[in-house]
């Protein structure tokens, strides 16, 4: 091999090992200063959940009273008052073998309460968190018939300025989780159900960017088995259940 | 014929004279001074335009999650809210004598904002555009007792930040 050659084969291997430390460099660039505020959302993110439901405790609601505190709906007391995530027991019939997990809107990919909104206030955003613009909203239900998992409330009653500054609520629209979307622009990555479920010590419930290959939530699910529920609908959640 | 229009004319004399007494009479929106010395746009631009800004900034945030701070209106609320009768700590930009409902009801439009959006300004939420209120970063809610000295404080234009 002559000099030349040498010096050629040698740069070049220096500068792809140079590459492949650039590229995570721009990765954690981008993880750690999040988006600016004039910055749009983008498909690059695709927030969801994970719910380990053996990792869930009965009898704990640490995640329903978090998610009711953070966005400031009141406890359910009555049949009609919205309710953003509840908790469910499950009982296998043939063994008696129970489960608990938290139970919220599922954020799908193709999301059957957007396929029914006769005005388009029920929509996905890009980042792929389901919403409902309450501007355009007229409280017809249809997206509370249409959703699999019963996640979706009305406002039946005024709040009477209840509401907090970061979470508008009103009276005749309807509402669901909205994986503390006010946090996420905020750039937290958490949600208040995960928080809580956190300084409760069980860690049932991770949030994280399913399209991030790095992130703990992608790495998990890559590593155990997960579920959808209602998988057979073909959704493609972005809450995924491992241990039902 | 004669008498019936010096009448007249005596009484339009008589309420050219009472130009003042008249004007008092008419309601006028209440004058609730705002935190900052001025706002993100002039005033005569905010008083036709504030609605347009709100409107395009709302569809901007709810579907791309743009939450910019210039024309929000959680930044409008912080502002321009104004301590309660009832209890002054609560400021708020709704009610009588209050910024939004005194100039809409002057003006006869109803205002629907806040049958959604909260009429009391966030406790987190800190002034962006304007320099802190005070030295320590407060973010928390104004209090009555302070609020004055603090708005004699505020030195920094609103707008200043563009």
């Amino acid at each position: 091999m002559s000099f030349d050659h040498y010096r050629r084969n040698f740069l070049g291997g220096v500068l792809a090992a140079g590459g492949t430390a650039v590229l995570p460099g721009v990765l954690f660039y981008e993880i750690a200063h999040g988006r600016s505020p004039e910055e749009g959302v983008t498909s690059r993110n695709r927030w969801g959940l994970l719910i380990d439901s053996t990792q869930c405790a009965a009898g704990c609601d640490a995640c329903v009273t978090a998610c009711s505190t953070e966005n400031g709906w009141a406890m359910k007391t009555g049949p009609q008052d919205p309710q953003w995530i509840r908790k469910v027991e499950l009982t296998n019939r043939s063994t008696g073998q129970k489960h608990n997990l938290p139970l919220m809107c599922q954020h799908c990919e193709h999301p059957p309460c957007v396929d029914v909104c006769p005005t388009g206030a029920s929509f996905k955003r890009a980042d792929g968190i389901v919403l409902v613009d309450r501007h355009i909203c007229i409280g017809c239900r249809y997206c509370m018939m249409a959703c699999p998992y019963k996640a979706r409330s009305l406002v039946h009653e005024d709040l009477r300025d209840t509401q907090l500054a970061s979470v508008p609520r009103g009276k005749g629209c309807v509402e669901s989780c909205t994986l503390c979307v006010q946090k996420i622009d905020a750039g937290d990555n958490t949600t208040a159900c995960a928080e809580a479920c956190k300084s409760e010590g069980h860690q049932a419930i991770l949030f994280g960017d399913l399209n991030d290959p790095a992130s703990e939530i992608a790495r998990k699910l890559a590593q155990f088995s997960s579920r959808e529920i209602r998988a057979d609908l073909e959704l493609n959640t972005g809450v995924r259940y491992q241990g039902i | 014929m004669g008498a019936t229009l010096l009448a007249v004319f005596a009484s339009l004399a008589a309420a050219s004279d009472n130009d003042e007494e008249r004007a008092s009479r008419i309601p006028r929106p209440a004058e609730a001074k705002p935190l900052g010395d001025h706002c993100v746009e002039d005033t005569e631009y905010m008083k036709r335009n504030h609605m347009k800004l709100i409107l395009h900034e709302r569809t901007l945030t709810v579907h791309e999650g743009i939450r910019t701070k210039k024309y929000s209106l959680k930044n409008c609320i912080y502002c321009h809210a104004t301590p309660t009768k009832e209890n002054p700590a609560v400021r708020s930009v709704l009610g009588d004598g209050h910024f939004c409902q005194s100039c809409h009801a002057y003006n006869a439009v109803k205002v629907d904002c806040f049958e959604c959006h909260s009429s009391k300004p966030s406790r987190e939420a800190p002034l962006p555009l304007a320099r802190p209120l005070s030295t320590s970063a407060s973010d928390s809610l104004p209090q009555q007792a302070s609020l004055n000295q603090k708005t004699a404080q505020a030195t920094t234009q609103v707008g200043a930040a563009k």
